[in-house]
């Protein structure tokens, strides 16, 4: 059957599945959007600024393991978008966008709303394609979706010129054929598991480090076998919450920057660390030559091998699945007859109980003022610990990880490595979307909420009940953090003045808007918004102004160098 | 150290610049980079020589093999291999230079493939080393002009980079 190219770009997202489109039309698009208008397996939603369209999709992907999708126009549609997808490639999500281009024949000519967007965008995807030619369109997102979703998971663009959308070709959606050039790994060598095994079960002082890896791979129920069967203590990165359950016992928080004292000094002081879908990013584990100096032998399983021996040397290095591998890991442990040191692990949990004894995660509440954790903490309650939350960047984002104990997977939705403020709204829709019925709240802050305030748009077209836990201190929290500690206290363009009136422009939005002013209205106030059930409410916690995130390991120091709020 | 790295990869559009852009987004260093067709028409060869610590290097391998259009990588130093190069250079050659350049391009197993009046051409190839080596032994004062295609590498033997 012959079919336009736009045409066939719906076909293909039929095929794949794809129930949600984020978007925003425009002239190279029109096309596809008119091949739109005349469907209805696939439901558009259209959003208020081409960034939020990528959140958003990046969001649906998170909390479903599904490949997310976005269509944007040509030339600011795509650099609009460009954000959206650096930020999911620095956090490994499977997306699919497709852009807009300018006719074949104009392209090169400066043509209006041209711009190289296969250039622009070739740092920050997994791949990326310029279709000339109606006829590979299907094949060319075939593959678009087979490499989004396929190793380590990415975004992946497909640019198509606005001829090559209404051209004709004849259509069947392709089986998928081996691409001879990229053949992601599966499972991990056994010879190295095997290695891996002994190191684990030859340690005296043992530690589990897993990040976003395992999320991604859905390896979580692997890795409490694997942690109950062996003991140890488990740290999960601020893209790994979640993949371990934070109530269960041997969890002892999370590593890093923000981390808690015994994740950081237990990472520091352990002689066997097995690092599972984690990549010793410098927010985790701070000065190398600092992280370095300890003798420890490390095990580190990953399915991109260029993230082994990247940043510190590696023991053994075991490329492939994180569930594969963990799933050999857990079969040769179990039927190796030689057994855990119990009385040296004994001896090291002793110690992260000391370490823990130091509670680094208490805070003094207030009567007088409200503690941002404190709501954090309430929200963690009245949510019953189930709801999918998604967060901004700065200060927030820090106490929400460590406040909401996160015990599956998918549930905390943030921007881990590319620190996207304005992520956290558009990324619940795309959650919430997914997810219907579902609690999801968006904590955030005065600075980041207005990075994409526009999508309150969005969500009062689509009805999106989405719970806003702005922690509202008058400052970009965090900037003002480091220049109090680095930068002697001068506040350089970090305070939020004219601040609008964030109660009436929810209201203006057609949402409900609540300011909460006093620490006895935090839970009165979160109660009521969470029984709103069909409501967007926008709650706007005025916050303690001078708060800081601890623990804190400053930029360029190790982990054992963590400075708590007591010691200030 | 100073590595030849050797690629094959889909002679699609854009590939070229996804190794470029790969280079200069981490900060690699690119001493010479040739690309070209081989007889499969379907991808093409590159080779660039680059320098770095062993680390470095082993991220380069790995970085370039992430490429998706990157159908295999060869590390031309983790064994036997030749490198070859290409050199045109165009010199004075007047008087009693004018046999002095013949003797040295001879000397060097060169060829003059351009003669004029006051000018010779002459093309070479061998290791980079050597090119250089023949640019120092000549009065530099008589080069006008030097072109070089960057090396391109081999492994011996039965090294062999093919799909």
């Amino acid at each position: 059957m012959e079919l336009t190219g736009a045409e066939i770009a719906i076909r293909c997202l039929q095929e794949e599945g794809v129930e949600y489109v984020f978007g925003y039309p425009g002239g190279a698009v029109l096309f596809i959007y008119d091949a739109l208008f005349n469907q209805d397996k696939i439901k558009h939603i259209l959003v208020r600024h081409e960034q939020a369209a990528v959140h958003a999709a990046d969001g649906y992907s998170r909390s479903t393991e599904k490949v997310g999708v976005a269509l944007v126009t040509s030339g600011p549609g795509a650099t609009n978008a460009v954000t959206g997808i650096a930020t999911a490639y620095m956090d490994s999500i499977p997306l699919v966008i497709i852009s807009g281009q300018v006719s074949s024949s104009f392209i090169g000519e400066d043509a209006f709303q041209e711009v190289d967007t296969v250039g622009i965008t070739r740092p920050c995807v997994k791949h990326n394609f310029l279709v000339k030619d109606v006829k590979d369109l299907a094949a060319t997102l075939k593959k678009a979706f087979y490499l989004a979703k396929s190793g380590r998971p990415g975004p992946v663009l497909v640019d198509i010129p606005k001829d090559v959308s209404n051209m004709k070709a004849e259509f069947s959606y392709p089986q998928l054929t081996a691409i001879r050039s990229y053949n992601p790994p599966t499972h991990g060598d056994v010879a190295q598991i095997k290695q891996a095994a002994q190191l684990l079960l030859d340690a005296k002082r043992p530690m589990v480090y897993t990040g976003g890896g395992v999320v991604l791979s859905g390896a979580s129920r692997h890795l409490l076998d694997l942690a109950h069967l062996l003991g140890f203590p488990v740290t999960n990165t601020l893209m790994g919450l979640g993949g371990y359950p934070a109530t269960d016992k041997q969890f002892v928080g999370m590593v890093g920057m923000h981390g808690t004292y015994e994740a950081n000094m237990a990472m520091h002081h352990c002689d066997v660390l097995l690092a599972v879908g984690a990549r010793f990013d410098d927010r985790v584990i701070g000065n190398v030559q600092h992280f370095s100096q300890v003798p420890r032998k490390i095990i580190h399983v990953d399915i991109d091998p260029s993230s082994i021996a990247k940043r510190v040397k590696v023991d053994v290095a075991i490329v492939g699945d994180v569930a594969h591998v963990l799933g050999d890991l857990l079969a040769v442990l179990h039927g190796s007859k030689q057994k855990v040191d119990q009385a040296a692990l004994a001896a090291w949990w002793k110690q992260i109980d000391e370490w823990r004894s130091k509670n680094c995660m208490v805070f003094k509440n207030s009567d007088e003022v409200i503690k941002p954790q404190y709501v954090i903490q309430k929200l963690h309650e009245i949510t019953g610990g189930d709801a999918f939350i998604t967060s901004d960047v700065g200060q927030h984002q820090m106490w929400a990880a460590q406040y909401y104990k996160f015990n599956q997977p998918r549930r905390w939705i943030n921007s881990g490595g590319l620190g996207t403020m304005g992520f956290g709204l558009p990324a619940a829709m795309g959650v919430q979307l997914a997810h219907p019925g579902a609690t999801v709240a968006c904590v955030t802050g005065e600075g980041s909420i207005q990075m994409n305030i526009q999508e309150l748009s969005t969500c009062k077209q689509f009805r999106l009940p989405i719970k806003i836990v702005a922690l509202n201190n008058r400052y970009l929290g965090m900037v003002r953090q480091w220049q109090e500690f680095f930068h002697g206290n001068r506040y350089s363009e970090s305070y939020m003045d004219a601040l609008p009136d964030f109660v009436k422009l929810a209201e203006a939005y057609g949402h409900v808007g609540m300011r909460i002013e006093k620490p006895s209205d935090v839970e009165p106030a979160l109660k009521e918004a969470f029984a709103r059930k069909d409501d967007l409410v926008f709650l706007d916690f005025k916050t303690d102004q001078t708060e800081n995130v601890f623990p804190m390991v400053p930029g360029g120091k190790g982990l054992s160098e963590v400075i708590l709020a007591e010691d200030l | 150290m100073r590595h030849i790295i050797s690629l094959l990869m889909e002679n699609e559009a854009g590939a070229l610049s996804r190794v470029a852009g790969l280079f200069s987004a981490r900060g690699y260093n690119i001493e010479s980079l040739t690309v070209a067709p081989t007889e499969d028409a379907t991808m093409s060869r590159m080779t660039i020589v680059t320098s770095g610590s062993d680390d470095v290097i082993e991220q380069i391998n790995k970085q370039l093999n992430k490429l998706v259009e990157v159908v295999a990588v060869m590390d031309m130093n983790e064994g036997e291999h030749l490198e070859r190069e290409l050199m045109l250079v165009k010199v004075r050659a007047e008087g009693a230079a004018r046999e002095e350049m013949k003797r040295m391009a001879d000397i060097f197993r060169g060829r003059i493939i351009d003669v004029a009046d006051q000018f010779y051409t002459i093309e070479l190839t061998g290791a980079g080393s050597k090119l250089d080596s023949f640019l120092q032994a000549i009065d530099r004062s008589l080069i006008l002009e030097t072109v070089r295609t960057g090396a391109c590498g081999i492994g011996r033997g039965k090294r062999i980079l093919k799909l």
